[in-house]
Parts: C-alpha cells; sequence; structure tokens
C-alpha cells in the first residue's frame, strides 16, 4: 500500500506533500456506561509543499488529536495520514512537533533542550551544535544556552520549544497552540518569528489555535472545526501576500477574513 | 536580615524555651535524678564524655549510613526493574507494599541469631528499615514520568533505552530524594533496635549501660548522641537535593 501511493505519487510529480484521507478518531468509553467519545469525524484534506495550514476550532474539537495523528502519536480509528508518499504509522524523522506547553526537560540547560532530538538521533555533532547556537540566535535566546527553563519566561520557553522542534531542519512543522499561553504583544511577536522562520527554511506547517486573528494571519488556508464531533465546515484561503506585517491586521480584507471564520464558528451572524 | 532572624532565632528561642521549661520542671517538683536529670546535668556530662559519645556515635553513625547506602545501592534497580517490567511488577509490588507494613523491627531478634551481635547485623536492620521507601518512592517517579514527556520521547523517535535513562530516571530523581529522607531517618532508627537488642558498641548500647548503672544524665547524652546523628544524616541529604535544585527548576516540572 505504502509503495503503491509511492509509485503513484512519483507518476503524479510533485503533487500533494500530504493527504488526510477521511482521518477519524474515537476514544474508547473513559469508564463502563460512558459513551465513547467521537473526537474527529472524516477529516479530509490535501496538504501542498511549504503551505501554511491553521486548524481553527472550539476547545474541545479534536484539534490536538488531528495533528497527533498526523505526528504519527496517535492513531487514527479510521482513514489515514500520507505524508511525502508514505503513510503515517509513527512519529518521522523529519517531523518537528511543537506541544501546547513548552515541555521542556528542567534538568538540561536551554542548549541541551534544542539539541534533545539531535541526541536521540545520534547527531548530536559540532554542526548540531552550531545549528542550534544559530536557531538561538534567531529566536533572540543566543545568550541563555547554558539558562535552565525554569529562568526563562513562558515566551521564551516556547521560543526554545520552536529551536527543539526546528533543530534537525524538519519538512513539516507541527504545532499545537503553540502561543496560547502567551500575552498579546509575546503573541504577535512569535507570529512573525514564525513566518519569518518558515520563509527561510520553507517548511510545510499545520499550526493549531483557537485564536481567529492568529489563523488568519498565519495561514495560507484556515480550516474551521465544528464542535465535537470535529469536522472541517469551512475551509478559507486567505489569498494575503507574505511577509505579512502587523498593519494587516486593520485591513478590510482581514477583518473580512475575520468575520468569515467567525461565521464557521457560529461566534458572527454569516452575511 | 529580619527573615534571617527569624529563621533562624525562632527554631533556637524554641528550644531554649524548651530547656527552660524542662529545667524549671524539675527544680520546682524536685522531680529524682533517676526519673529525669536537669538539662545542666545532661550538658556536663556530654562534656565530661564527649571523647566516649564520639567513639561509639561514629560507630552507629557508620551502621546507619552504610545501611542506607546498601538500600539505596539495591533499592533503586529493583525499584527499576519493577517499574519497568509488567512481569515482575505484578509479582513483586503487591508482596513490596505488604512487607512495607510489616513491623520489620520485630525481625530485628532474627537477625541478630543470622548475623550475630557484629556490625553486621545492625546494617541488616538499617538495611531492611530504608529499602522500601527507597523502592516505593523510586518505583512511584518511574511509573509518574510525565505523559508529555514521554510524547516528546515518542515524537524524536527515542528507544525505550533512551526513554529510561535521558527522561523517566531524571524525571524520578525528585522521587529518589524524598525517599532517601524518609529512609536515613529509618535507617538510624533501625540501627540503634540492632543495638538495643545485642551488641557491645555504638550509642544505643551506651545507653543502655548508661541505664544499668543508672548514670541517668549519661543515657541522655547519648540520646543527644543520636539526635545529632539523625540530624546530621538527614541534613545531607537536604543537601543533596538542594545541589540539585536548579536541575529541576523551582517546580520540578514545565
Ligand atoms: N487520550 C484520550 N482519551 C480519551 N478521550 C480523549 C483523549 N484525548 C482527547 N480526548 C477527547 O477528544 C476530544 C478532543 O480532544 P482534543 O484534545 O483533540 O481537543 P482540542 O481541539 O485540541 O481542544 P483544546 O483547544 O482545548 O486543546 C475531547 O473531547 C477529549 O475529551
Ligand atoms: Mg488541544
Amino acid at each position: 500500500m505504502i509503495s503503491a501511493l509511492a509509485a503513484d505519487d512519483a507518476a503524479s510529480g510533485a503533487r500533494a506533500f500530504g493527504v488526510f484521507d477521511q482521518v477519524a478518531k474515537t476514544f474508547p468509553a473513559a469508564a463502563r456506561g460512558a459513551e465513547p467519545v467521537v473526537a474527529l469525524e472524516s477529516v479530509s484534506y490535501e496538504l501542498k509543499q511549504g503551505e501554511l495550514v491553521s486548524l481553527l476550532g472550539p476547545s474541545g474539537c479534536g484539534k490536538t488529536t488531528l495533528l497527533r495523528i498526523a505526528a504519527g502519536l496517535t492513531r487514527a480509528s479510521s482513514g489515514h495520514v500520507v505524508i511525502r508518499g508514505r503513510e503515517v504509522q509513527g512519529p518521522q524523522e523529519d517531523f518537528g512537533f511543537v506541544f501546547q506547553s513548552p515541555n521542556l526537560l528542567p534538568w538540561r540547560t536551554v542548549l541541551n533542550n534544542v539539541l534533545f532530538p539531535m541526541e536521540i538521533a545520534g547527531r548530536n555533532d559540532e554542526r548540531a551544535r552550531a545549528r542550534a547556537m544559530e536557531l538561538l540566535d534567531l529566536v533572540g535566546l543566543g545568550g541563555f544556552a547554558k539558562s535552565r527553563p525554569h529562568q526563562l519566561s513562558g515566551g521564551m520557553k516556547q521560543r526554545v520549544a520552536l529551536c527543539r522542534a526546528l533543530v534537525p531542519g524538519p519538512s513539516l512543522l507541527l504545532m499545537d497552540e503553540p502561543f496560547g499561553a502567551l500575552d498579546e504583544l509575546t503573541r504577535m511577536e512569535m507570529q512573525d518569528l514564525l513566518l519569518h522562520i518558515r520563509r527561510v527554511s520553507g517548511t510545510t506547517v499545520v499550526f493549531v489555535t483557537h485564536s481567529i486573528a492568529e489563523a488568519v494571519y498565519l495561514a495560507d488556508e484556515v480550516l474551521v472545526f465544528s464542535r465535537r464531533p470535529g469536522r472541517v465546515i469551512d475551509r478559507i484561503r486567505t489569498d494575503l501576500a507574505y511577509p505579512r506585517k502587523p498593519e494587516l491586521r486593520y485591513t478590510a480584507a482581514f477583518t473580512e477574513l475575520e468575520r468569515r471564520a467567525g461565521a464557521g464558528l457560529g461566534v458572527v451572524h454569516a452575511g | 536580615m529580619p527573615d534571617r532572624l527569624i529563621r533562624f532565632g525562632l527554631p533556637v528561642l524554641g528550644v531554649a524555651l524548651l530547656l527552660l521549661a524542662w529545667h524549671l520542671y524539675v527544680v520546682v517538683f524536685d522531680v529524682p535524678l533517676v526519673v529525669l536529670p536537669r538539662p545542666g546535668l545532661v550538658w556536663d556530662s556530654l562534656l565530661k564524655n564527649w571523647r566516649l559519645l564520639v567513639e561509639e556515635g561514629w560507630i552507629t553513625l557508620l551502621e546507619s549510613f552504610y545501611g542506607f547506602l546498601l538500600a539505596f545501592v539495591l533499592g533503586v534497580p529493583l525499584a527499576v526493574a519493577i517499574s519497568s517490567s509488567r512481569v515482575l511488577n505484578l509479582m513483586f509490588y503487591p508482596l513490596l507494599i505488604a512487607t512495607q507494613s510489616l513491623p520489620k523491627v520485630a525481625l530485628a531478634p532474627l537477625i541478630l541469631i543470622w548475623l550475630g551481635i557484629g556490625i553486621e547485623s545492625k546494617l541488616a536492620i538499617a538495611w531492611l528499615v530504608a529499602f522500601f521507601p527507597i523502592v516505593v518512592d523510586t518505583a512511584t517517579g518511574l511509573r509518574n514520568t510525565p505523559a508529555e514527556y514521554l510524547d516528546l520521547a515518542t515524537s524524536v523517535r527515542a528507544n525505550g533505552w533512551q526513554t529510561f535513562w535521558k527522561i523517566r530516571l531524571p524525571a524520578a530523581l525528585p522521587f529518589v530524594i524524598s525517599g532517601s529522607k524518609v529512609a536515613i531517618t529509618l535507617a538510624v532508627i533501625g540501627a540503634v533496635i540492632g543495638e538495643f537488642i545485642g551488641s557491645n558498641q555504638g550509642l544505643g548500647n551506651l545507653m543502655l549501660v548508661a541505664n544499668s548503672q543508672v548514670n541517668v544524665p549519661l543515657a541522655y547524652a547519648a540520646l543527644v548522641g543520636l539526635a545529632a546523628i539523625g540530624i546530621g544524616l538527614y541534613a545531607a541529604v537536604v543537601l543533596v537535593e538542594v545541589a540539585l535544585k536548579p536541575w529541576f527548576g523551582e517546580a520540578g516540572h514545565t
């Protein structure tokens, strides 16, 4: 099946980078007598190379679940995810995952947290260290390489987590509400930082958020999810030019996109 | 400065008040010496017998410390074994919990019969009482690795070995330390019980000898020595904990 898909992919040239094919997930009942939880109900999407997709939806609609399935951390109940011609059955070497919490290891220095994936892969060499330092410099934390996580603010921790996901040079970056716990100002800085990194690295990004403005500001395409069980109820191509500037937030085009996403979520009335 | 004064001054004041109450009680009610000597007499005895107390105390200290060390060296690997193998866990964990509630002191006379009245039997009793808190706490730490850390390990495709050394073991370290705190205190108790039951050295033995000679102040002086050993060993573990603090951050979890 995998080889068939690979052949198919090769035949059609650089078609889709990734395919979500009717991905569904039902969690078994937590207790006897409880209902099983249908977290996702058939999500399909074609991810293009270099694209940034926002998954936008209310809390509990299955965004994390979908991201984890794409990352190979959770198995889908049915359907499948194919990335670069290979069905995802476990974490892949060229995936980077940024968790909802920074999830840094407190006993490691900042630099060694960033190097963690390289260490695990047995590639913790001079080049890896140079790249880690380069990334830390890029996010403005070059001076904190030897600090420990508890000495950093929330925004700084999340930047370290971003470096850790980027250090192996992933072709796919999966981000789960990475800026959700940050204040508005830091959050906007982080969004610009992400767009910058994505432009220089060309990596494909799937970005989960429940902020309408964030989803629209970052994405090429916003997938709006219904309440649980999650389904895609609207797909919004933003068609806003990159690089994006903060002023963009106050344009008519931007507010119109926000309004449409809000209508999908049911927080504003359509029309 | 006032904060410092409060943190160090108040405990000292507490001890001073206790000593004063003790002194007044003995004087006012004219308590006989055999029942309770005045603090001053205990102090005199401490000064007069300090050499003896240090010599005997050193033996008790070694018995406690080596007993603890043995418990640590054997306990941590056992905890690793039962928390990484389902079979071993099912086989031994219930037994371990059950043994923990057993009064292990009751085994002391048997141990004395097996190992004689030398240092070996004290070591064995100290080891026995210190062993369980270390195993149980370490095992608890090892099976309660935060799920996010394990997700991180999975996402970078760490194998079982790497996950153990780089995630599970360091994440369990605070538990190992809290188990050690309990264990080291128990080890001192274990060693003294061993000395009580049969020995010709150590502070526990000195207490018995002093009692039989009705040298009550010396018995109390030996008690002070035991307290010093207990507090000293506990403080040593706390020092290790403080040294590891930067390792784990304030909450120990980010
Ligand atoms: N491991 C699990 N076992 C059982 N149920 C789960 C599990 N993980 C998630 N769920 C359920 O699946 C649903 C979707 O969860 P998910 O975490 O994907 O939501 P989310 O969209 O990421 O929400 P949020 O925005 O609050 O993070 C929830 O109702 C949740 O209770
Ligand atoms: Mg979530």
